[in-house]
């Protein structure tokens, strides 16, 4: 297979020893990131990602993705010693990760969840190998209908799975896409919803959105909590590690199962959070002592956890082969892509084979890494977590300002990010999701150019879309998906009647 | 904001700021079809017109949130349930009017003194520290940023006249 030639050429470039130092930096960082209130996966990429714009493009996104890998692994942490979850997908894993650790079990949570992380992204990252080159092989016959159709699917996917909240999402997202619209518009050159202000002509850049909705927004959700940091100590001692991997391989049909949900997760894009609790949901239902889950059972560990992170990576699937990311931190990935004048989609595989292959061997190397960093480091996050609030907070704050300042040198952009994280902190309490809002900002532009595109094509009709097998299939999934709750409550009473 | 009689420490109903945010977030969405119409939504000799999107945008913004706030006018549950308390807005205003603060302090007196000032407020007035381990904490960040950005990954950050008079510029 053509793949395992290339996969090899990739582990060449990515075990060259800076890439190599690259990635334990990336890992680490994340973790810290992940532990920390207020930095995450997708803000910490985003304040990172300036300071990469003098590295090679490889390099820089192998180290990145260590960030979001590290990201993943350490919302376990603080989810299972201070049944705080680091990371919104790692809630789940409080459920049962928090009562082991008060059994004074911690260690062997800890060691599930880490381990379960890593099998669920090795997983991910086999379907990536494998699959990657046939998506991206496939949409290479690819015009601006089926583009936009993929665009619409990706969107109508994400109004279809929010419970009960899909006005909020189909308002978030708008509000996203009506941002990306603000500036010049690239086709006819006119000035859009700039309204004389000079500093709209560049239009919202979503890294600055991203470190406020996320970043600042999180600090005053948490601040408001009054947080206290009461733990369990941790240490991991080889022995409890030992022990817990020779329980493990009994719930191999829990990790399969939530290697599957999160996969699917991830590659629709609905995302690691309700990946995990699906997973979880899952996993309760076809246990034989499902009824004893939230007391602290492994396997309630194990499932989240291996859904959380097999969505987590397989959300760059659709990021690499079709420029659509899965996730927001895929989305601030696919930013810096387009900053380092690389193109996502299909012909980054033809034409950008080293940066492909080295990414993906990156993944499999970077989530070894990161198993060791976190086996091996956990004191040492715990201890971060024990800093005072009083002081954390504070340093966040700067270091998101530092962030949203490096991204175009602007200081009008720290005030917008202040902005964005008052807003963040509010449509959060009021349910409105943030990440379509992030996802239509970042493809925003792309969608509307190829549904331009694909209008001049047809002369104005809408019918382009249907026009062969291909594009109408995706449309109408897209369509059905928009309203699967709708289609699911029909089915459901067709059945029942 | 308003009170919702019941002499809890609720500084605002959900339903409130379900009411208030759906509100100016319609309006955004007028804003933003108001303009698409004025530069053109219709079609042109290049395909849809620039204001074909920001149109469209504004009025799925405008519809949803018009539903929205419909609904949330007759959610009694909303109206009851605390959006925030009176203590959990303090805190959050202590946070946030120092940020706002220090956020003007970096485009006047420069980040890193800013950032100084910054963390030392937090830490003396929520943190409640001693001088004797605010100083130190607060100066030490600063300095280790400047050491990272403008020596290590020679990232300049915005700076004032103290730098200036440093000669650190």
């Amino acid at each position: 297979m053509a793949e395992i030639g290339l996969l090899f050429d990739g582990f060449g470039v990515a075990l060259s020893p800076f890439n190599l130092m690259l990635m334990f930096i990336g890992v680490l960082l994340g973790v810290i990131i992940g532990v920390l209130p207020g930095l995450g996966g997708a803000n910490g990429v985003a304040i990172l990602l300036p300071l990469t714009f003098t590295m090679p493009p490889t390099s820089a996104i192998i180290m990145l993705s260590c960030i979001y890998w590290g990201a993943l692994f350490g919302g376990a942490i603080t989810s299972i010693l201070f049944n705080i979850p680091g990371e919104p997908w790692s809630v789940a894993t409080t459920f049962d990760g928090y009562p082991l650790a008060q059994q004074g079990r911690a260690g062997t949570a800890l060691t599930a969840a880490f381990t379960s992380s890593f099998i669920g992204a090795f997983v991910a990252v086999l379907l990536i190998t494998f699959l990657a080159p046939v998506v991206a092989g496939f949409a290479l016959q690819f015009g601006p209908p089926e583009f936009f159709s993929v665009y619409l699917l990706t969107f109508c996917a994400f109004v279809g799975m929010s419970r009960g909240q899909a006005l909020k999402t189909v308002v978030s997202m708008m509000v996203g896409f009506g941002l990306a619209t603000v500036g010049l518009d690239t086709v006819t050159g006119q000035l859009r919803l700039t309204f004389g202000f000079t500093d709209l002509l560049k239009g919202f850049d979503f890294l600055i959105a991203v470190i406020g909705l996320f970043g600042i927004g999180e600090i005053l959700l948490t601040l408001e909590e009054g947080l206290f940091f009461k733990g369990t100590r941790a240490k991991l001692s080889p022995r409890v590690v030992l022990e817990t991997w020779k329980e493990l391989p009994r719930y191999w049909i829990t990790s399969l199962r939530s290697s599957a949900v999160g996969c699917f997760m991830g590659i629709v894009p609905g995302g690691a959070t309700p990946a995990s609790f699906m997973s979880y949901g899952v996993a309760k239902r076809f246990s034989q002592d499902g009824d004893k889950f939230g007391t602290g059972k492994v396997e309630g560990v194990v499932a989240p956890e291996t859904a959380a992170h097999a969505a987590g990576t397989s959300a760059l699937l659709p990021m690499l082969t079709l420029g659509v990311p899965g996730s927001p931190t895929a989305a601030v990935l696919l930013g810096g892509l387009l900053i380092w004048g690389l193109q996502p989609g299909p012909l980054l595989f033809v034409e950008q084979t080293e940066f492909v292959w080295g990414l993906i061997a990156s993944m499999y190397l970077g989530n070894i890494a990161g198993l060791i960093v976190v086996l091996t480091c956990v004191p040492l996050f715990a201890a971060i977590l024990r800093i005072p609030f009083a002081i954390i907070a504070p340093v966040i704050l700067v270091i998101c300002a530092i962030g949203a300042f490096t991204v175009h040198t602007s200081v009008a952009d720290v005030y917008l990010m202040l902005v964005f994280g008052v807003a963040g902190y509010v449509l959060r309490k009021l349910d409105y999701p943030l990440a379509p809002l992030v996802l239509a900002l970042v493809l925003g532009d792309r969608a509307e150019d190829s549904f331009r595109q694909s209008m001049l094509m047809s002369q104005g009709t809408m019918s382009i879309f249907f026009s062969n097998a291909l594009v109408g299939g995706i449309t109408t999934l897209a369509l059905v998906l928009l309203f699967w709750p709708t289609i699911a409550a029909l089915l459901k009473r067709a059945r029942g009647g | 904001m308003s009170d919702n009689h019941s002499h809890d420490r609720s500084a605002a109903s959900t339903r409130t700021l379900e009411l208030v945010v759906a509100a100016l977030i319609f309006l955004l969405g007028a804003i933003a079809a108001y303009d698409g119409n004025r530069i053109g939504a219709g079609w042109g000799i290049e395909g849809p017109q620039a204001g074909y999107f920001p149109f469209y945008i504004g009025l799925i913004i405008c519809f949803a949130t018009a539903v929205i706030f419909v609904r949330a006018l007759w959610d009694r549950a909303k109206a009851r349930e605390m959006f925030v308390s009176r203590s959990q807005l303090l805190l959050v205003f202590k946070m946030l009017v120092p940020s706002i603060l220090y956020v003007v302090g970096v485009g006047t007196i420069g980040i890193y003194v800013s950032s100084t000032l910054y963390i030392a407020f937090f830490m003396l007035w929520l943190g409640r520290y001693t001088w004797i381990r605010t100083v130190p904490v607060a100066l030490g960040v600063s300095v280790v940023f400047f050491l990272l950005f403008e020596v290590w990954f020679l990232v300049p950050l915005p700076k004032g006249p103290l730098e200036a008079l440093l000669g650190l510029d």
